[in-house]
Order: C-alpha cells, then sequence, then structure tokens
C-alpha cells in the first residue's frame, strides 16, 4: 500500500521525548526506528505494549499502535492483543524491574507458551523511573537508596532465566552497538514464537557504566564475543580470542588464538543447541566475554496457531448460536 | 409417627404445595449426578423446579466424614418455582455423617430415606456420633425408611462378576431408581444418558442401570403403608417441555451470544478458581465465537482480556473474592484507557480463602468502590440463572456502549443452581454495535474525543489505517490523549470518567417493583442470587395480608433512576443481603435515607421462612428504628 518506503523517521511520534539526555533508551529507540523501517509493516499494524517505567515509555515514542499499560504485566497484556487479532506485529518493551521482578511471572509464562511477540528487556541493572534502588539484575554489593550498604542479593541472569523458561529465541544486544542491534532485532521479528531480547541498556543517572566495556563501543569487541550462527567463536579488538567447548565440563573456555594447537578447536556456534546455548549464558564478565546475538533459536509451534485462532471472528454468527441454543 | 398419622400422610402430599427433594452423602457418592439426573426428570415431567447443588471444597475428603458431605436439593412444583426450597420434604441421606449434617435440612414429619450399610461402629465414629441414631430417638416425627444400600447393589449386580468397589459405586444410581419409583417417575431418559455418557465404558452404564432397575423394583415391594404418596405429578400448566440451565451455562451461553451478536470472537481470560472455574470449562467447549485463555494468575487473566479489548476483542474475565483482589490494579487501567471489558465476579464466602463452595454476597463494597484513585465503573448483578444468560448481553452493550470495564456480581449459588430455562429467541436481540468512531473537528484522530451523549471515547484498533494512536495509564488530556499533568485536565478528565459511568443510568429502563404497592408498610430492597427467596417470602405474606413490597436491583452502580425516590415513599425500607449490609450502607450513604439490613452471613442462602419472620418482625417495629 505505501508507493513510498517509509524511513526511519516516519515511525517517530509527535511526543517529546522525556529521557534523560544520554541515556541508553535513546540509542535503542533509534535503532527500533531503523528496524522498523527495514520491516516495512505499516505502522497501523505494529502494536508496542508496555509496562511502567523509563524504558516502558518506548511506545509513546512510536508512530505504531501503543499501550503503555501496568507495572510488569506488559507480556500478559500483549498475549490479549495477539489473542484477539494474531495478525498484527507485537512488541513488548520494559525493564528489568518490569520483566524480572513483579512481572518475572507473565515473562516466565510468555516464553514459555511461546506466544508470537517480541519481548525486550532493557536492562539497566537499576530501577530507573523510582530513583535509582537495586534491581533483580543488579550486581551484589550494588549501593542504592535502598541498599546503602550494598546489595546481597544474587542478581538473575536474564538470558539463562529465558532458556529455563523454555523460551525458543533468545538474544542479546547492547544499545550503543548500533549496528549490531538492529540485526538482533530484525532476527527478532523474524522469530515466529516468543522472542527475548536483553538489550544491556545504560542509565546514566542512576547506574552509568554497569556495563563497563561491553556498551563502550572502543571497548566493546574485547568485553564481549558476537555470535553468528555456524561462525568461530572469535573476540577481541584484534580477532585474537576465542572460545572453545570443553566437552568434558560442558563448558567454554577463553583463550588466545595464538596459543592454540589447532585453529579446529575453536567452537563454532550452534544457535540450535540448547545445551550450547546454557554453556553460553553462564558466560558473565570479568572472566568471560559476554556473549552478544542469538544465543538460541529452535523450531516449536506458536501458541495463538497452536490454539487454533486466526484472524478476528470464527464465523460464529447467530445460526450458530441457535444450533447451541 | 402414630399409625393414624402415618395413614393421614399417605392420603398423599398436597398436589398444590411444591415438593423439597434433597441427597445428601459422601462427596465422592455421586450425588451430584443424582440429583443432577432427578432434576432433569423433573423438567420432562414438566414441573417448575429451581436446584441447589451445595458441595463441600474438599475433592474427595477422606469417606464419611463430617466435612465431606455434599448435598443437592431440588424443589419443584405446578407453581412458579423460585428457590430450591428451605427444609427438604425428602432426605436421602448415604451414610451416617449425611444423616448428622443434614437432617437440620428435613422438615419435622418429612420422609427420610437411609443407606443403614455404614451405620456401624466406624462409620459412627466418622461422623462423630456417639449412638446410632437409627437406634435411639433422634428419627422420632421423621417417616424413616432404611434400606442397606450397598447390600442390594452388590446383589443386583452379581451377575457382571465386577469388583466390590466398582459395584458399590453404582449405588447411588440405586438410590435414584428408588426415588423415581416413589415419584412415578420413568427411567428410560436417565437410561438413555448413561448409555452415551459411558460410552465408552459399556460395562459402567451397564451397572448403573442395572442398580437403578434394581432400586425401582425394590420399591414395588416396600410395605405400601410405609411410603408416603409422592407420585402427583405437578405439572407447571404454563409450561411446553423446557431445558434446565445453571447460572454458569446461562452465562457461557450469554458469552456465545455477545460473540454472535457483535460478530467478532470475544476473549475469555481467567484463571482457576471455584466456583468461577465452571465458567471456564464451558466456554472452553464452545466451536467458535469465544476465545478462551487460562491465564498464568488473576492479573494476566485481566491484563490479557485489556489486552484482547485494546485489539478490538472484546474482552471478559472471570473470577471468584480472592482474584478479584487481584484484577483490582487492572481494573483501574481498565478505566483510565477507557476499553470495554467484562469482569465477572462469582462471590463466595471470605475474606480470604473463605468458603470457596458457599455463597456470599460480600464484594458489593469491593465492586463498586474497590479501587485506587476514583475509577467509578458499572456493577450490574443477575437475579435467577436465566438472567445470567440476559446480563451477559446487557454488560456487553454497556461495556462497548460506555468503554468501560463493567463488573458483573455472580455467587457460588446463582453459578451451580438450575433451573428450568425457556430457550430464548435470539432472533429478537438486535445486533451489538460498536461505536462509530465520530470524527470530531479537522485533522488527526483524537482517541479521547468523547461522543456528546454518552462521553464514551472511540474505540479503534491497532490494525485500523490512519489512527495509530497511543493509550496508557498516565493521565490524559482530553481529546487528544497525549500525557497530561494539567490540574485542570485532570479534574475535568476525572469528573467526565463519573459522568460517563452516571450517565448509564439516563438510559436504564425506569425502576419496577417486583411485587407489592407504592404505599405498602416496607420495602424490601434485594440484589442478585436472594432474588427468589425475597420474591417468594414477599408474596407468601402478602397473601397472608401484610403489605409488603419488593424491588431488586440488577443495577448496582450507577444506581437506578428513581430508587431513592422509591425508598422515600415507605415508612421502612430494609435491603436483604448475604453480607452484613453492604447495599444498605451504600443506599444510606447515596441517599441519606434511613434504610437497614436482614443480612444473612452463613454461606447458605436466604430460607424464605427466616426472611418471612424477619421482615413481619420489622413490620412490628416502629417506624424510625
Ligand atoms: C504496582 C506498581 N508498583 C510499583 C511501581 C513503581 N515503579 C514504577 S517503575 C518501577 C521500576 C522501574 O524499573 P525498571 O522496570 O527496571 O525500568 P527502568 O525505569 O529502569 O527502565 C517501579 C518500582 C508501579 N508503577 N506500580
Ligand atoms: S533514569 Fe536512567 S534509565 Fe531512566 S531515563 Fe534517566 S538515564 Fe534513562
Ligand atoms: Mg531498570
Amino acid at each position: 500500500m505505501n508507493e513510498m518506503p517509509l524511513k526511519p523517521n516516519d515511525f517517530g511520534s509527535d511526543q517529546e521525548v522525556r529521557w534523560c539526555p544520554g541515556c541508553g533508551d535513546y540509542a535503542i529507540l533509534k535503532a527500533m526506528k531503523t528496524v522498523l523501517a527495514d520491516i516495512g509493516r505499516s505502522p497501523d499494524e505494529i502494536v508496542f505494549v508496555a509496562g511502567i517505567g523509563c524504558a516502558a515509555r518506548f511506545p509513546y515514542y512510536l508512530s505504531t499502535y501503543g499501550f503503555h499499560t501496568i507495572h510488569g504485566r506488559a507480556a500478559a497484556v500483549a498475549t490479549g492483543v495477539k489473542l484477539a487479532n494474531p495478525d498484527l506485529d507485537v512488541w513488548v518493551v520494559g525493564g528489568d524491574g518490569d520483566f524480572m521482578s513483579i512481572g518475572g511471572n507473565h515473562t516466565l509464562h510468555a516464553l514459555r507458551r511461546n506466544v508470537d511477540l517480541n519481548l525486550l528487556l532493557f536492562n539497566n541493572a537499576i530501577y530507573g523511573l523510582t530513583k535509582g534502588q537495586y534491581s533483580p539484575t543488579s550486581p551484589i554489593g550494588t549501593r542504592s537508596p535502598s541498599t546503602p550498604g550494598g546489595s546481597v542479593e544474587q542478581p538473575v541472569n536474564p538470558v539463562r532465566f529465558a532458556l529455563g523458561c523454555g523460551a525458543k529465541f533468545v538474544a542479546r544486544a547492547a544499545d550503543t552497538l548500533q549496528t549490531h542491534l538492529p540485526v538482533v532485532l530484525k532476527r527478532a521479528h523474524a522469530n515466529k514464537g516468543a522472542s527475548f531480547v536483553e538489550i544491556l541498556q545504560n542509565c546514566l543517572v542512576y547506574n552509568d557504566g554497569a556495563f563497563g566495556a561491553i556498551n563502550d563501543r572502543s571497548e566493546s569487541q574485547e568485553a564481549t564475543v558476537r555470535l553468528e550462527h555456524g561462525q568461530p567463536m572469535i573476540f577481541g579488538k584484534e580477532n585474537d580470542k576465542a572460545l572453545l567447548f570443553n566437552k568434558r565440563t560442558c563448558r567454554f573456555e577463553a583463550a588466545k588464538i595464538a596459543g592454540l594447537e589447532n585453529r579446529d578447536d575453536i567452537a563454532i556456534h550452534d544457535e540450535t543447541s540448547l545445551e550450547r546455548a546454557l554453556a553460553l549464558a553462564a558466560l558473565e564478565q570479568p572472566d568471560f566475554p559476554v556473549p552478544l546475538g542469538v544465543i538460541y533459536a529452535a523450531e516449536a509451534p506458536e501458541f495463538i496457531e497452536a490454539r487454533g485462532f486466526s484472524g478476528t471472528w470464527s464465523e460464529w454468527d447467530r445460526e450458530k448460536l441457535k444450533a447451541l441454543l | 409417627m402414630s399409625e393414624t398419622a402415618l395413614a393421614a400422610e399417605r392420603q398423599g402430599t398436597d398436589k398444590a404445595q411444591p415438593l423439597v427433594v434433597r441427597f445428601a452423602g459422601d462427596s465422592g457418592d455421586g450425588i451430584q449426578l443424582a440429583g443432577y439426573e432427578f432434576a432433569k426428570s423433573t423438567a420432562d415431567a414438566r414441573s417448575d423446579f429451581m436446584t441447589f447443588p451445595d458441595f463441600p471444597a474438599e475433592i474427595r475428603a477422606p469417606t464419611g466424614t463430617l466435612f465431606g458431605v455434599s448435598a443437592f436439593q431440588i424443589q419443584f412444583g405446578a407453581d412458579e418455582v423460585l428457590t430450591p426450597g428451605d427444609r427438604a420434604d425428602v432426605l436421602v441421606a448415604f451414610n451416617p455423617a449425611a444423616l448428622a449434617t443434614n437432617l437440620q435440612n428435613l422438615k419435622p414429619g418429612g420422609v427420610l430415606i437411609v443407606d443403614e450399610t455404614h451405620f456401624d461402629a466406624r462409620g459412627l465414629k466418622k461422623a462423630k456420633l456417639d449412638v446410632n441414631p437409627l437406634e435411639d430417638r433422634t428419627l422420632d416425627g421423621y417417616q424413616v425408611i432404611t434400606v442397606d444400600v450397598e447390600k442390594r447393589t452388590l446383589e443386583a449386580l452379581k451377575s457382571l462378576e465386577l469388583g466390590r468397589k466398582q459395584a458399590v459405586r453404582a449405588k447411588n444410581f440405586w438410590v435414584l431408581g428408588l426415588v423415581y419409583w416413589m415419584f412415578a417417575r420413568p427411567l428410560g431418559k436417565t437410561q438413555d444418558w448413561l448409555n452415551v455418557k459411558f460410552k465408552k465404558t459399556p460395562a459402567v452404564a451397564r451397572a448403573n442401570i442395572m442398580a437403578m432397575k434394581a432400586g425401582h423394583a425394590y420399591g414395588e415391594t416396600l410395605e405400601i403403608s410405609a411410603v408416603p404418596d409422592l407420585t402427583a405429578p405437578r405439572v407447571a400448566k404454563h409450561k411446553g417441555a423446557s431445558r434446565i440451565i445453571s447460572g454458569a451455562r446461562a452465562m457461557a451461553l450469554g458469552l456465545a451470544a455477545v460473540a454472535a451478536l457483535g460478530r467478532r470472537d470475544i476473549v475469555f481470560c481467567s484463571y482457576p478458581i471455584t466456583p468461577a472455574s465452571t465458567l471456564l470449562h464451558a466456554l472452553a467447549r464452545l466451536e467458535g465465537g469465544v476465545r478462551t485463555f487460562q491465564a498464568e494468575d488473576e492479573i494476566a487473566a485481566a491484563t490479557a482480556a485489556i489486552g484482547a479489548s485494546f485489539a478490538g476483542s472484546l474482552g471478559v474475565t472471570a473470577s471468584s473474592g480472592p482474584g478479584l483482589s487481584l484484577k483490582t490494579e487492572a481494573l483501574g487501567l481498565g478505566v483510565a484507557v477507557e476499553l470495554p471489558l467484562i469482569v465477572i465476579d462469582v462471590q463466595r464466602g471470605g475474606p480470604s480463602t473463605g468458603m470457596p463452595t458457599k455463597p456470599e454476597q460480600s464484594d458489593l463494597t469491593m465492586a463498586i468502590h474497590g479501587r485506587h484513585g476514583e475509577a467509578p465503573l458499572p456493577v450490574l448483578a443477575p437475579a435467577t440463572p436465566d438472567d445470567c444468560f440476559w446480563i451477559m448481553i446487557e454488560a456487553a452493550r454497556i461495556a462497548i456502549e460506555t468503554m468501560s470495564p463493567v463488573i458483573v456480581l455472580t455467587d457460588a449459588y446463582l453459578a451451580n443452581a438450575a433451573s428450568d430455562w425457556e430457550i430464548p429467541d435470539i432472533d429478537n436481540v438486535p445486533d451489538i454495535d460498536r461505536p462509530r468512531v465520530k470524527p470530531d473537528g479537522e485533522g488527526e484522530f483524537r482517541p479521547f474525543a468523547r461522543d456528546p451523549l454518552t462521553l464514551a471515547r472511540p474505540w479503534v484498533a491497532p490494525g485500523t489505517p490512519g489512527h495509530a494512536h497511543r493509550i496508557g495509564g498516565l493521565e490524559k488530556a482530553k481529546g487528544s490523549g497525549h500525557i497530561s499533568y494539567d490540574p485542570a485536565n485532570h479534574a475535568e478528565m476525572t469528573r467526565a470518567r463519573a459522568e460517563k459511568i452516571s450517565r448509564i443510568a439516563d438510559r436504564l429502563p425506569a425502576i419496577e417493583m417486583e411485587d407489592g404497592v407504592q404505599d405498602g408498610d416496607i420495602l424490601i430492597i434485594g440484589w442478585g442470587s436472594t432474588h427468589g427467596s425475597i420474591a417468594q417470602a414477599v408474596k407468601e405474606l402478602n397473601a397472608e395480608g401484610a403489605r409488603v413490597s419488593h424491588v431488586h436491583l440488577r443495577h448496582l452502580w450507577p444506581l437506578p433512576r428513581g430508587l431513592e425516590a422509591l425508598i422515600r415513599c415507605f415508612p421502612r425500607a430494609v435491603t436483604a443481603e448475604l453480607n452484613t449490609g453492604q447495599l444498605s450502607s451504600i443506599l444510606r450513604s447515596e441517599y441519606l435515607a434511613p434504610v437497614t439490613c436482614i443480612s444473612q452471613v452463613n454461606g447458605q442462602p436466604f430460607y424464605v421462612s427466616d426472611l418471612k419472620a424477619e421482615i413481619t418482625r420489622r413490620l412490628e417495629t416502629c417506624v424510625h428504628e
């Protein structure tokens, strides 16, 4: 229906963006507009559903349909949207509090059911909107207004959580990596089922630098490994390091390529392997590069389709009703 | 009972009077099944009737225990039957525990059929009975028929070579056979039903049928003077063959009707909870029109339903008290974003888990007022199982016309109670139309523009070209719907949301009394499932010469126009409620009128006799109590 292909800016709304200047959310918004333009679907057929938090303001800044709901419940609202009209493209946006704390249950079930939603967790490891309390993804020792002596709780690793929930598409990206993030988002969109993407997002005001070098564009190559299906897992600014898979321990090990006896020992990324995905999910800084990209992608029946629902009407009418009565 | 009294009774019960029959036994005894079959045979016999299953929350409590007793009561008669009856004319007790807990539900002089099998030391102990009531004077004053049901069932099924345990399971049909004989009912339909129900296990069907026939044949052998004549047919002349329907089933059909009338699937989201689950089960079996979703909790159920409404379907969610509490925040969102939504609350005894299978009307205040912020929404309550069908259609119309969540309050009694049902003439029911988007003024679409009459905003679903917009729980600027923290705008929006709900009352039919005269001595104000008991009590009192009037509210919020004036016509206005006076306090605060309350909170529907006594007492008090 479009004579002119839509451009990224066609996906922006007229609303004034209210995030703090320099917030990582801006970068994600920018990447998202690019992705939506690339996908090319009309904004009228796209819905963004969000919970509450800084991240959850996202729908207001796009020209698509949008629903800013209540804290933690966006995945459930989005499931309802899909039940009513499976033809819509539905994206769910929330923060680490939204997805992992108050809404953890809904995240679990949306993933487990494999509802065709693109779930984007903006992880800044802090409660931004409520002024900086520690969150379920904050590392132990996080000093915040509610943990002046440092937090003692073990944080949740969202990728591991998602895999544990039975998610069939799990990926990770970072706000500032503007060539990488759109690729991941497009893959998430292409997947039919629940696509879970953890986006490491910097909260400049309450948790600046929480992800260290990961989303520092110049240092990121050292701190992350970019996954590509079928490709060797190499990282480092000089592409001089690699991950090896130890079959005995079922764990990855990091090594300098120069020191390897055999280059074939470098692990090849297999995004269809759950065992490998679980091992990848365990890799954390500072001992390991953090895996970015599609960590796991497997085929599975999508929930709404499996239930047999399509369109908005099952041709249920007065005659059928009369037969029932 | 003396010989002469028995003989008098043998003349037969007064044919003009309705009869109440109650079955009571272990929850594993198949009491509900037997009761329901008896109700179906009552429908076939063309009597008017109403049933009430009264079961425990425990699924299979240890056999023989007091807390494991399940009961099923039915009242039927030639005249209009409005309630399942107070105390029973006939009680069938399957074990000592059933007798111990249900004897209080039998009228003095009533007929008691008892399975004597388990009245041994063990059975009596489980029922916490020190002495055997069959042997002391406990049952004096009743017409008692004791039968060794288990032994006779086993005997009847001897030829089938079933295990003892399996054979004994047919005892409910043995008893049903005997009861059918007492009421001169044919066995054929139940036999057919058993053959269908146990199509895959014909041996089970056969066992039950043989047991039923044996019970029936046993009746023939009874000393005729020992059995009261209950055979009068009690045909309701105004009726054709009718269908039996429970409130839950009627609600399910009502929602199926909403889908057909709206020509769009509705999305029903729920998390299992007694006694609301039956609705989910009934809808899940439908072949179209309703998309059911068993959510992970009630919060997800309510929010998914809101999501469905945002996407253009009508979202519906159902639960009971604890679940409604969980849905509260979502309801606030529904009010804020002004989307249609139906919320069904099948009330049960509270607080907390309370009495999950027992009715109470104690969520009224929560339904009307129980949300943070100013969050008014309409509240409706069906009065009868039949009304459960119509109230769904009405709730859908109000929700869509007003763009608001609507709460429908039913209860454990109404959901499970069944009566005969006149199949609705759906051709005469108008379509449920969506409000047209009225483009107001030039330029872009304004999602929070309002219809000048109803104050509803337009309902435009994603997928509609050229109308993409954003909504949310933050306060919205009037018209545009953009985020706004402007003080004057918030005041205006708050008042608009309230006014929108208030105006529903303008479109409701004028308030009508159920019974009585405008200058009566007392006005009884009821709502919801108590309709039958109140109507019957008022009818009987007026027949006895009293001047009692009855108004029954289907609309609890906004309150119907004219109610205040009506209340002021009477020297006494009294609500009758299964709570501690929630409607009466709302009426007092709304009208500054001295409305008092007849309150009952024992987890049971009102007895007509109790209501009559209480109304009579109120009539004797001076006006300014
Ligand atoms: C029911 C409820 N509880 C608490 C809040 C307050 N609240 C709003 S956002 C938020 C946490 C935000 O953190 P996160 O989800 O990580 O998003 P961020 O702001 O960091 O993007 C909280 C606790 C709320 N809005 N609703
Ligand atoms: S508080 Fe943090 S997350 Fe929120 S807008 Fe500001 S920088 Fe971004
Ligand atoms: Mg956060």
